[in-house]
Protein backbone atom coordinates (compact mmCIF):
# COMPACT_ATOMS: atom_id res chain seq x y z
CA UNK A 1 0.00 0.00 0.00
CA UNK A 2 3.12 2.29 1.12
CA UNK A 3 4.67 1.95 -2.64
CA UNK A 4 1.29 2.70 -4.18
CA UNK A 5 0.98 6.11 -2.40
CA UNK A 6 4.54 6.97 -3.16
CA UNK A 7 4.19 5.72 -6.61
CA UNK A 8 0.78 8.55 -7.00
CA UNK A 9 2.87 11.29 -4.83
CA UNK A 10 5.97 10.99 -7.44
CA UNK A 11 3.60 10.58 -9.87
CA UNK A 12 2.01 13.72 -9.40
CA UNK A 13 4.86 15.70 -8.30
CA UNK A 14 3.18 16.07 -4.96
CA UNK A 15 6.16 16.54 -2.78
CA UNK A 16 8.18 19.01 -5.53
CA UNK A 17 4.76 21.01 -5.33
CA UNK A 18 5.27 21.19 -1.92
CA UNK A 19 8.76 22.59 -2.25
CA UNK A 20 7.52 25.06 -4.63
CA UNK A 21 4.96 26.39 -2.48
CA UNK A 22 7.39 26.94 0.57
CA UNK A 23 9.90 28.73 -1.50
CA UNK A 24 6.97 30.68 -3.28
CA UNK A 25 5.73 31.55 0.13
CA UNK A 26 9.53 33.38 1.16
CA UNK A 27 9.23 34.68 -1.99
CA UNK A 28 7.14 37.52 -0.10
CA UNK A 29 8.48 37.13 2.77
CA UNK A 30 9.65 39.99 4.75
CA UNK A 31 13.64 40.50 3.71
CA UNK A 32 15.90 40.60 6.32
CA UNK A 33 18.97 41.60 4.32
CA UNK A 34 20.80 44.33 6.33
CA UNK A 35 22.52 47.04 3.93
CA UNK A 36 25.77 46.92 5.64
CA UNK A 37 27.30 50.51 4.41
CA UNK A 38 24.33 52.37 5.28
CA UNK A 39 22.93 49.89 8.49
CA UNK A 40 24.76 47.95 10.98
CA UNK A 41 24.12 45.58 13.43
CA UNK A 42 24.53 46.15 16.97
CA UNK A 43 27.28 45.41 18.45
CA UNK A 44 27.83 43.61 22.06
CA UNK A 45 30.24 45.04 24.30
CA UNK A 46 32.40 42.03 24.52
CA UNK A 47 32.89 42.51 20.92
CA UNK A 48 36.81 41.50 19.80
CA UNK A 49 37.77 43.72 17.05
CA UNK A 50 40.93 45.48 16.43
CA UNK A 51 43.62 45.20 19.15
CA UNK A 52 44.88 48.33 21.14
CA UNK A 53 47.13 48.55 23.85
CA UNK A 54 46.03 51.18 26.88
CA UNK A 55 47.10 53.78 29.22
CA UNK A 56 46.72 54.62 32.88
CA UNK A 57 45.43 57.88 33.45
CA UNK A 58 48.50 59.73 34.07
CA UNK A 59 49.95 58.75 30.84
CA UNK A 60 51.42 55.63 31.96
CA UNK A 61 51.32 52.32 29.77
CA UNK A 62 49.97 50.02 31.31
CA UNK A 63 51.74 46.68 29.76
CA UNK A 64 54.40 45.30 32.32
CA UNK A 65 55.95 43.03 29.78
CA UNK A 66 54.88 39.94 31.64
CA UNK A 67 54.18 38.43 28.21
CA UNK A 68 51.33 35.95 29.42
CA UNK A 69 49.41 37.51 25.82
CA UNK A 70 52.72 35.99 23.90
CA UNK A 71 52.09 32.95 25.88
CA UNK A 72 48.75 32.17 25.29
CA UNK A 73 48.52 33.25 22.09
CA UNK A 74 47.40 30.34 19.96
CA UNK A 75 48.25 32.13 16.51
CA UNK A 76 51.49 33.13 17.71
CA UNK A 77 51.00 36.49 16.60
CA UNK A 78 52.76 38.56 19.56
CA UNK A 79 55.87 39.61 19.58
CA UNK A 80 57.16 40.98 22.71
CA UNK A 81 60.60 41.86 24.10
CA UNK A 82 61.15 43.59 27.48
CA UNK A 83 63.71 46.39 28.84
CA UNK A 84 63.79 47.94 32.59
CA UNK A 85 62.90 51.81 32.60
CA UNK A 86 62.27 54.27 35.04
CA UNK A 87 58.04 54.68 34.36
CA UNK A 88 55.65 58.17 35.10
CA UNK A 89 56.05 57.33 39.12
CA UNK A 90 59.79 57.67 38.99
CA UNK A 91 60.15 54.12 39.82
CA UNK A 92 62.36 51.59 37.64
CA UNK A 93 59.89 49.03 36.66
CA UNK A 94 59.83 46.48 33.79
CA UNK A 95 58.28 47.53 30.16
CA UNK A 96 58.27 46.66 26.82
CA UNK A 97 60.04 47.83 23.97
CA UNK A 98 58.44 46.04 21.93
CA UNK A 99 54.87 44.95 21.21
CA UNK A 100 54.10 43.38 17.87
CA UNK A 101 50.85 42.02 16.86
CA UNK A 102 50.62 40.88 13.29
CA UNK A 103 47.19 41.00 12.15
CA UNK A 104 47.37 38.44 9.33
CA UNK A 105 48.10 35.86 12.03
CA UNK A 106 45.63 36.78 14.44
CA UNK A 107 42.13 34.98 14.63
CA UNK A 108 40.71 36.98 16.89
CA UNK A 109 40.37 34.83 19.84
CA UNK A 110 40.09 37.27 23.19
CA UNK A 111 42.60 34.93 24.75
CA UNK A 112 45.31 37.99 25.41
CA UNK A 113 43.34 40.56 26.72
CA UNK A 114 41.71 37.75 28.97
CA UNK A 115 45.20 37.03 30.23
CA UNK A 116 46.25 40.47 30.81
CA UNK A 117 46.51 40.79 34.49
CA UNK A 118 46.34 44.85 34.04
CA UNK A 119 43.82 45.39 31.32
CA UNK A 120 46.21 46.34 28.75
CA UNK A 121 45.90 44.43 25.68
CA UNK A 122 42.40 45.23 24.51
CA UNK A 123 40.12 43.99 21.46
CA UNK A 124 38.34 47.23 20.87
CA UNK A 125 34.80 47.03 18.93
CA UNK A 126 36.36 48.32 15.77
CA UNK A 127 36.23 45.69 12.67
CA UNK A 128 36.50 48.44 9.84
CA UNK A 129 39.80 48.69 8.89
CA UNK A 130 42.47 47.56 6.09
CA UNK A 131 45.70 47.51 4.94
CA UNK A 132 46.88 48.20 1.69
CA UNK A 133 49.60 45.72 1.87
CA UNK A 134 50.89 43.00 4.23
CA UNK A 135 53.30 44.96 5.93
CA UNK A 136 49.94 47.72 6.77
CA UNK A 137 48.67 44.94 9.01
CA UNK A 138 51.84 43.98 11.09
CA UNK A 139 50.43 46.34 14.12
CA UNK A 140 53.92 47.86 16.14
CA UNK A 141 53.55 49.21 19.61
CA UNK A 142 53.33 52.79 18.51
CA UNK A 143 49.80 52.17 16.10
CA UNK A 144 48.79 49.84 19.14
CA UNK A 145 49.27 52.34 21.77
CA UNK A 146 47.53 54.92 19.02
CA UNK A 147 44.52 52.77 19.00
CA UNK A 148 44.50 52.88 22.85
CA UNK A 149 44.28 56.63 23.03
CA UNK A 150 42.10 56.90 19.96
CA UNK A 151 39.33 54.88 21.50
CA UNK A 152 39.50 55.20 25.28
CA UNK A 153 36.52 56.03 26.01
CA UNK A 154 34.74 53.59 24.44
CA UNK A 155 37.04 50.83 25.51
CA UNK A 156 36.13 51.66 29.20
CA UNK A 157 32.96 51.86 28.57
CA UNK A 158 32.61 48.50 27.18
CA UNK A 159 34.59 47.39 29.77
CA UNK A 160 33.12 48.97 32.56
CA UNK A 161 29.65 47.06 31.10
CA UNK A 162 31.42 44.03 30.96
CA UNK A 163 32.89 44.10 34.28
CA UNK A 164 29.22 42.79 36.15
CA UNK A 165 30.46 39.10 34.79
CA UNK A 166 33.81 39.39 34.88
CA UNK B 1 3.43 45.67 -44.25
CA UNK B 2 6.30 45.20 -46.67
CA UNK B 3 4.80 47.31 -48.82
CA UNK B 4 4.91 50.21 -46.85
CA UNK B 5 8.57 49.56 -46.00
CA UNK B 6 9.70 49.24 -49.30
CA UNK B 7 8.16 52.39 -50.13
CA UNK B 8 10.08 54.01 -47.07
CA UNK B 9 13.40 52.48 -48.00
CA UNK B 10 12.88 53.67 -52.00
CA UNK B 11 11.55 57.24 -50.55
CA UNK B 12 14.96 56.72 -48.66
CA UNK B 13 17.27 56.17 -51.31
CA UNK B 14 15.30 57.40 -54.38
CA UNK B 15 13.54 55.38 -56.17
CA UNK B 16 15.16 55.56 -59.67
CA UNK B 17 18.05 53.67 -57.77
CA UNK B 18 18.53 50.51 -59.78
CA UNK B 19 19.83 48.25 -56.85
CA UNK B 20 16.65 48.62 -54.66
CA UNK B 21 15.11 45.87 -55.81
CA UNK B 22 17.61 43.24 -56.08
CA UNK B 23 18.99 44.01 -52.35
CA UNK B 24 15.65 44.74 -51.27
CA UNK B 25 14.89 41.10 -49.92
CA UNK B 26 18.28 41.24 -47.98
CA UNK B 27 17.29 44.30 -46.38
CA UNK B 28 13.80 43.15 -45.23
CA UNK B 29 15.40 40.22 -43.95
CA UNK B 30 17.68 41.97 -41.85
CA UNK B 31 15.45 44.21 -40.73
CA UNK B 32 13.10 41.62 -39.66
CA UNK B 33 15.73 39.94 -37.87
CA UNK B 34 16.90 42.87 -36.26
CA UNK B 35 13.32 43.63 -35.10
CA UNK B 36 13.05 40.14 -33.53
CA UNK B 37 16.52 39.57 -32.15
CA UNK B 38 16.89 43.28 -30.46
CA UNK B 39 14.38 42.41 -27.99
CA UNK B 40 15.31 38.88 -27.20
CA UNK B 41 18.87 39.82 -26.45
CA UNK B 42 17.83 42.70 -24.13
CA UNK B 43 15.83 39.63 -22.44
CA UNK B 44 18.82 37.58 -22.29
CA UNK B 45 20.61 40.60 -20.84
CA UNK B 46 18.03 40.82 -18.08
CA UNK B 47 17.00 37.39 -17.39
CA UNK B 48 20.24 37.16 -15.07
CA UNK B 49 19.17 40.24 -12.89
CA UNK B 50 16.08 39.11 -12.75
CA UNK B 51 16.98 35.47 -11.71
CA UNK B 52 19.16 36.78 -8.83
CA UNK B 53 16.02 39.10 -7.77
CA UNK B 54 13.87 36.42 -7.57
CA UNK B 55 16.19 33.69 -5.85
CA UNK B 56 17.45 36.05 -3.80
CA UNK B 57 13.77 37.22 -2.84
CA UNK B 58 13.00 33.53 -1.57
CA UNK B 59 16.46 32.98 0.31
CA UNK B 60 14.41 36.13 2.23
CA UNK B 61 17.84 38.29 0.74
CA UNK B 62 16.44 41.41 -1.97
CA UNK B 63 19.60 40.59 -4.42
CA UNK B 64 21.44 43.36 -6.35
CA UNK B 65 20.00 46.60 -5.54
CA UNK B 66 23.96 48.81 -6.16
CA UNK B 67 24.23 49.36 -9.66
CA UNK B 68 21.38 51.86 -10.68
CA UNK B 69 17.84 52.25 -9.16
CA UNK B 70 16.76 48.43 -7.60
CA UNK B 71 20.08 47.12 -9.09
CA UNK B 72 18.63 48.00 -12.70
CA UNK B 73 22.33 48.82 -14.56
CA UNK B 74 24.12 45.41 -12.90
CA UNK B 75 23.42 43.43 -16.42
CA UNK B 76 25.58 46.50 -18.46
CA UNK B 77 27.75 46.66 -15.00
CA UNK B 78 28.65 42.83 -15.54
CA UNK B 79 29.05 42.79 -19.06
CA UNK B 80 31.19 45.59 -18.85
CA UNK B 81 33.38 43.68 -16.20
CA UNK B 82 33.67 40.49 -19.11
CA UNK B 83 34.66 42.81 -21.81
CA UNK B 84 37.31 44.32 -20.56
CA UNK B 85 38.50 40.87 -19.71
CA UNK B 86 41.22 38.78 -21.32
CA UNK B 87 39.65 36.25 -23.74
CA UNK B 88 42.58 33.29 -21.91
CA UNK B 89 42.96 30.82 -24.36
CA UNK B 90 44.65 27.94 -23.28
CA UNK B 91 48.28 27.04 -24.36
CA UNK B 92 47.79 23.16 -25.46
CA UNK B 93 44.16 23.94 -26.53
CA UNK B 94 43.05 23.76 -29.85
CA UNK B 95 42.62 27.67 -30.57
CA UNK B 96 40.07 27.55 -33.52
CA UNK B 97 37.37 25.37 -31.96
CA UNK B 98 38.29 26.95 -28.86
CA UNK B 99 36.82 29.86 -30.15
CA UNK B 100 33.97 28.40 -32.18
CA UNK B 101 32.50 26.92 -29.01
CA UNK B 102 30.64 29.30 -27.45
CA UNK B 103 29.87 30.61 -30.73
CA UNK B 104 28.22 27.37 -32.05
CA UNK B 105 26.08 27.42 -28.44
CA UNK B 106 24.78 31.01 -28.76
CA UNK B 107 24.15 30.81 -32.42
CA UNK B 108 21.44 28.16 -32.31
CA UNK B 109 19.34 29.97 -29.64
CA UNK B 110 18.91 32.90 -31.54
CA UNK B 111 18.61 31.52 -35.25
CA UNK B 112 15.95 29.30 -33.96
CA UNK B 113 13.75 32.53 -33.67
CA UNK B 114 12.90 32.54 -37.21
CA UNK B 115 10.15 30.42 -36.94
CA UNK B 116 8.58 31.23 -33.83
CA UNK B 117 5.16 33.02 -34.35
CA UNK B 118 4.39 35.87 -32.61
CA UNK B 119 0.87 36.58 -33.46
CA UNK B 120 -1.07 35.61 -36.99
CA UNK B 121 0.87 35.91 -39.29
CA UNK B 122 4.08 37.90 -37.22
CA UNK B 123 6.57 35.05 -37.84
CA UNK B 124 9.72 35.82 -40.00
CA UNK B 125 9.69 31.88 -41.73
CA UNK B 126 6.28 30.76 -41.85
CA UNK B 127 7.61 27.34 -42.86
CA UNK B 128 5.57 24.03 -42.85
CA UNK B 129 8.21 21.99 -41.42
CA UNK B 130 8.63 24.77 -38.33
CA UNK B 131 8.73 22.04 -35.59
CA UNK B 132 11.37 19.84 -37.27
CA UNK B 133 13.21 23.11 -37.95
CA UNK B 134 12.60 24.16 -34.33
CA UNK B 135 14.32 20.33 -33.13
CA UNK B 136 17.30 20.36 -35.57
CA UNK B 137 18.43 23.53 -34.66
CA UNK B 138 18.01 23.04 -30.82
CA UNK B 139 20.01 19.62 -31.12
CA UNK B 140 23.07 21.57 -32.75
CA UNK B 141 23.20 23.73 -29.59
CA UNK B 142 24.63 20.53 -28.49
CA UNK B 143 28.03 21.19 -30.54
CA UNK B 144 29.08 24.10 -28.54
CA UNK B 145 29.28 22.53 -25.90
CA UNK B 146 30.98 19.53 -26.83
CA UNK B 147 33.64 21.54 -28.81
CA UNK B 148 34.41 23.82 -26.19
CA UNK B 149 34.92 20.96 -23.56
CA UNK B 150 37.20 19.26 -26.34
CA UNK B 151 38.80 22.22 -27.70
CA UNK B 152 39.73 23.29 -23.83
CA UNK B 153 42.31 20.16 -23.65
CA UNK B 154 40.68 19.89 -19.85
CA UNK B 155 40.12 16.58 -18.18
CA UNK B 156 37.42 18.93 -16.10
CA UNK B 157 36.23 20.59 -19.06
CA UNK B 158 35.95 17.51 -21.15
CA UNK B 159 33.79 15.42 -18.35
CA UNK B 160 31.98 18.52 -18.40
CA UNK B 161 30.92 18.38 -21.75
CA UNK B 162 30.71 14.57 -21.63
CA UNK B 163 28.01 15.03 -18.92
CA UNK B 164 25.79 17.66 -20.78
CA UNK B 165 26.12 16.29 -24.57
CA UNK B 166 24.56 13.18 -22.67
CA UNK B 167 22.04 14.95 -21.29
CA UNK B 168 21.04 16.80 -23.64
CA UNK B 169 20.44 14.12 -25.90
CA UNK B 170 19.20 12.50 -23.50
CA UNK B 171 16.46 14.80 -23.11
CA UNK B 172 16.23 15.81 -26.32
CA UNK B 173 14.38 12.40 -27.32
CA UNK B 174 11.60 12.70 -24.44
CA UNK B 175 10.89 16.68 -26.22
CA UNK B 176 10.69 15.33 -29.31
CA UNK B 177 8.22 12.06 -28.04
CA UNK B 178 6.35 14.74 -26.48
CA UNK B 179 5.81 16.88 -29.58
CA UNK B 180 5.28 13.84 -31.80
CA UNK B 181 1.90 13.75 -29.29
CA UNK B 182 1.23 17.70 -30.08
CA UNK B 183 1.66 16.89 -33.48
CA UNK B 184 -0.87 13.88 -33.55
CA UNK B 185 -3.76 16.00 -32.58
CA UNK B 186 -2.74 19.75 -34.17
CA UNK B 187 -2.32 17.37 -37.31
CA UNK B 188 0.65 19.79 -38.55
CA UNK B 189 3.89 20.78 -38.26
CA UNK B 190 3.54 24.47 -38.69
CA UNK B 191 4.05 26.09 -35.41
CA UNK B 192 1.28 28.84 -36.65
CA UNK B 193 -1.11 25.95 -37.22
CA UNK B 194 -0.14 24.65 -34.06
CA UNK B 195 -1.21 27.69 -31.77
CA UNK B 196 -4.27 28.09 -34.14
CA UNK B 197 -5.71 24.46 -33.47
CA UNK B 198 -5.43 25.48 -29.91
CA UNK B 199 -8.28 28.37 -30.54
CA UNK B 200 -10.73 25.63 -31.72
CA UNK B 201 -12.35 23.43 -29.10
CA UNK B 202 -15.70 23.47 -27.18
CA UNK B 203 -14.21 25.64 -24.18
CA UNK B 204 -13.32 27.82 -26.57
CA UNK B 205 -16.47 28.17 -27.94
CA UNK B 206 -17.84 28.65 -24.53
CA UNK B 207 -14.75 31.89 -24.25
CA UNK B 208 -13.07 29.78 -21.41
CA UNK B 209 -10.06 29.29 -24.50
CA UNK B 210 -7.37 28.47 -21.61
CA UNK B 211 -9.42 25.38 -21.36
CA UNK B 212 -8.49 24.38 -25.00
CA UNK B 213 -4.98 24.88 -25.05
CA UNK B 214 -2.94 21.43 -25.37
CA UNK B 215 -1.86 21.43 -21.57
CA UNK B 216 -4.96 20.09 -20.03
CA UNK B 217 -5.58 17.32 -22.65
CA UNK B 218 -2.10 16.84 -22.49
CA UNK B 219 -1.47 17.36 -19.12
CA UNK B 220 1.50 14.09 -18.59
CA UNK B 221 3.47 15.74 -22.13
CA UNK B 222 3.18 19.15 -21.00
CA UNK B 223 4.83 18.10 -17.76
CA UNK B 224 7.82 16.02 -19.80
CA UNK B 225 8.24 18.84 -22.29
CA UNK B 226 8.78 21.46 -19.55
CA UNK B 227 10.85 19.47 -17.56
CA UNK B 228 12.91 17.96 -20.25
CA UNK B 229 12.91 21.59 -21.30
CA UNK B 230 14.80 22.21 -17.71
CA UNK B 231 17.22 19.55 -18.34
CA UNK B 232 17.95 20.21 -21.82
CA UNK B 233 19.24 23.97 -21.22
CA UNK B 234 21.39 22.54 -18.04
CA UNK B 235 19.23 24.37 -15.32
CA UNK B 236 18.89 23.73 -11.44
CA UNK B 237 17.83 21.34 -10.36
CA UNK B 238 19.90 19.39 -13.53
CA UNK B 239 22.60 21.23 -13.56
CA UNK B 240 25.07 18.32 -13.18
CA UNK B 241 27.02 20.21 -15.88
CA UNK B 242 28.54 23.00 -13.32
CA UNK B 243 27.89 20.83 -9.96
CA UNK B 244 29.83 23.21 -8.12
CA UNK B 245 31.00 20.59 -5.70
CA UNK B 246 32.00 18.41 -8.65
CA UNK B 247 33.31 19.79 -11.73
CA UNK B 248 33.38 23.70 -10.78
CA UNK B 249 31.97 24.89 -14.43
CA UNK B 250 31.98 21.81 -16.94
CA UNK B 251 32.69 22.34 -20.68
CA UNK B 252 33.38 26.28 -19.71
CA UNK B 253 35.91 25.64 -16.95
CA UNK B 254 38.70 27.19 -19.00
CA UNK B 255 36.74 30.06 -20.52
CA UNK B 256 37.33 33.61 -19.42
CA UNK B 257 35.83 37.12 -20.56
CA UNK B 258 33.31 37.46 -23.33
CA UNK B 259 34.00 33.78 -24.49
CA UNK B 260 32.75 32.92 -20.61
CA UNK B 261 30.00 35.55 -21.08
CA UNK B 262 28.33 33.74 -24.90
CA UNK B 263 27.55 30.20 -22.97
CA UNK B 264 25.92 32.36 -19.96
CA UNK B 265 24.03 34.47 -23.31
CA UNK B 266 23.41 31.44 -24.60
CA UNK B 267 21.79 29.11 -21.41
CA UNK B 268 19.65 32.42 -20.95
CA UNK B 269 18.73 32.27 -24.69
CA UNK B 270 18.08 28.42 -24.67
CA UNK B 271 15.60 29.53 -21.73
CA UNK B 272 13.91 32.23 -23.41
CA UNK B 273 13.65 29.86 -26.41
CA UNK B 274 12.33 26.85 -24.57
CA UNK B 275 9.96 28.90 -22.75
CA UNK B 276 8.61 30.45 -26.11
CA UNK B 277 8.66 26.64 -26.91
CA UNK B 278 6.35 25.54 -24.36
CA UNK B 279 4.46 28.61 -24.77
CA UNK B 280 3.44 27.73 -28.34
CA UNK B 281 2.99 23.81 -28.15
CA UNK B 282 1.10 23.82 -25.14
CA UNK B 283 -0.36 27.42 -23.54
CA UNK B 284 -1.76 28.52 -26.98
CA UNK B 285 0.74 31.13 -28.27
CA UNK B 286 -0.74 34.18 -28.70
CA UNK B 287 -3.93 33.17 -28.23
CA UNK B 288 -5.78 34.74 -25.21
CA UNK B 289 -7.20 32.59 -21.95
CA UNK B 290 -10.38 34.01 -22.21
CA UNK B 291 -13.10 35.04 -25.10
CA UNK B 292 -13.53 38.78 -23.55
CA UNK B 293 -10.06 39.95 -23.69
CA UNK B 294 -8.21 40.05 -27.49
CA UNK B 295 -5.83 37.70 -28.99
CA UNK B 296 -2.08 39.36 -29.04
CA UNK B 297 1.65 39.36 -28.85
CA UNK B 298 1.25 40.68 -25.39
CA UNK B 299 -0.10 36.69 -24.38
CA UNK B 300 2.93 35.11 -25.19
CA UNK B 301 5.12 37.41 -24.15
CA UNK B 302 3.21 36.91 -20.77
CA UNK B 303 3.41 33.29 -20.81
CA UNK B 304 6.70 33.48 -21.69
CA UNK B 305 7.53 35.32 -19.01
CA UNK B 306 5.42 32.99 -16.52
CA UNK B 307 7.63 29.70 -17.67
CA UNK B 308 10.72 31.66 -17.30
CA UNK B 309 9.48 32.58 -14.22
CA UNK B 310 9.32 29.08 -12.95
CA UNK B 311 12.76 28.04 -14.43
CA UNK B 312 13.70 31.26 -11.60
CA UNK B 313 11.05 28.71 -9.17
CA UNK B 314 12.73 25.52 -10.06
CA UNK B 315 16.29 26.69 -8.94
CA UNK B 316 15.01 28.06 -5.60
CA UNK B 317 13.55 25.35 -4.36
CA UNK B 318 15.10 21.87 -5.43
CA UNK B 319 18.71 20.32 -4.70
CA UNK B 320 20.47 19.06 -8.13
CA UNK B 321 19.83 15.60 -9.48
CA UNK B 322 22.95 12.93 -8.83
CA UNK B 323 23.59 12.28 -12.47
CA UNK B 324 22.54 8.40 -12.83
CA UNK B 325 19.15 10.20 -11.73
CA UNK B 326 19.08 12.09 -14.32
CA UNK B 327 19.03 9.59 -16.78
CA UNK B 328 16.94 7.32 -15.32
CA UNK B 329 14.32 9.90 -15.13
CA UNK B 330 15.12 10.67 -18.86
CA UNK B 331 15.23 6.95 -19.96
CA UNK B 332 13.29 5.20 -17.97
CA UNK B 333 10.26 7.55 -17.02
CA UNK B 334 9.89 9.84 -19.50
CA UNK B 335 10.34 8.07 -22.42
CA UNK B 336 8.23 5.40 -21.79
CA UNK B 337 5.34 8.10 -20.37
CA UNK B 338 5.44 9.63 -23.90
CA UNK B 339 5.04 6.15 -25.92
CA UNK B 340 2.36 5.77 -23.18
CA UNK B 341 0.78 8.59 -24.12
CA UNK B 342 1.25 8.14 -28.19
CA UNK B 343 -0.79 5.45 -27.75
CA UNK B 344 -3.48 7.01 -25.63
CA UNK B 345 -4.04 10.20 -27.75
CA UNK B 346 -3.52 7.57 -30.51
CA UNK B 347 -6.46 5.70 -29.66
CA UNK B 348 -9.06 8.61 -28.23
CA UNK B 349 -8.78 10.19 -31.30
CA UNK B 350 -10.00 7.41 -32.91
CA UNK B 351 -13.14 7.49 -30.49
CA UNK B 352 -16.02 9.37 -30.95
CA UNK B 353 -15.01 11.11 -28.15
CA UNK B 354 -12.36 12.90 -29.67
CA UNK B 355 -11.99 16.32 -29.18
CA UNK B 356 -9.81 17.30 -32.39
CA UNK B 357 -11.34 17.17 -35.35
Amino acid sequence: MQAVINFVKSLFLLELFKGMALTGRYFFARKITVQYPDEKTPQGFRFRGLHALRRYPNGEERCISCKLCEAVCPALAITIEGTERTDANGQTSRRTSRYDIDLTKCIFCGFCEEACPVDAIVETHIFEYHGETRGDLLYTKQMLLANGDRYETEIAKNRALDAPYR
Amino acid sequence: MEAQFLQFFQSLLGAQWPLVEPIWPLVWAILQIVSILAPVVAAVAYLPYFERKVIAYMHVRIGPNRVGPAGLLQPIADALKLLFKEVIIPTKASKGLYILGPIMGLAPALVAWAVIPFDTGLVMADIDAGVLYLLAISSLGVYGIIISGWASNSKYAFLGAMRATAQMVSYEISMGMALIVVLMVSNSLNLSAIVAGQGRGMFADMGLGFLSWNWLPLLPMFMVFLISGVAETNRAPFDVVEGESEIVAGHMVEYSGMAFALFFLAEYANMILISAAVSIFFLGGWLSPVGFLPDGIWWLIAKISVILFLFLWFRASFPRYRYDQIMRLGWKVFLPLCFLWIVVIGTWMLTPLSIWK
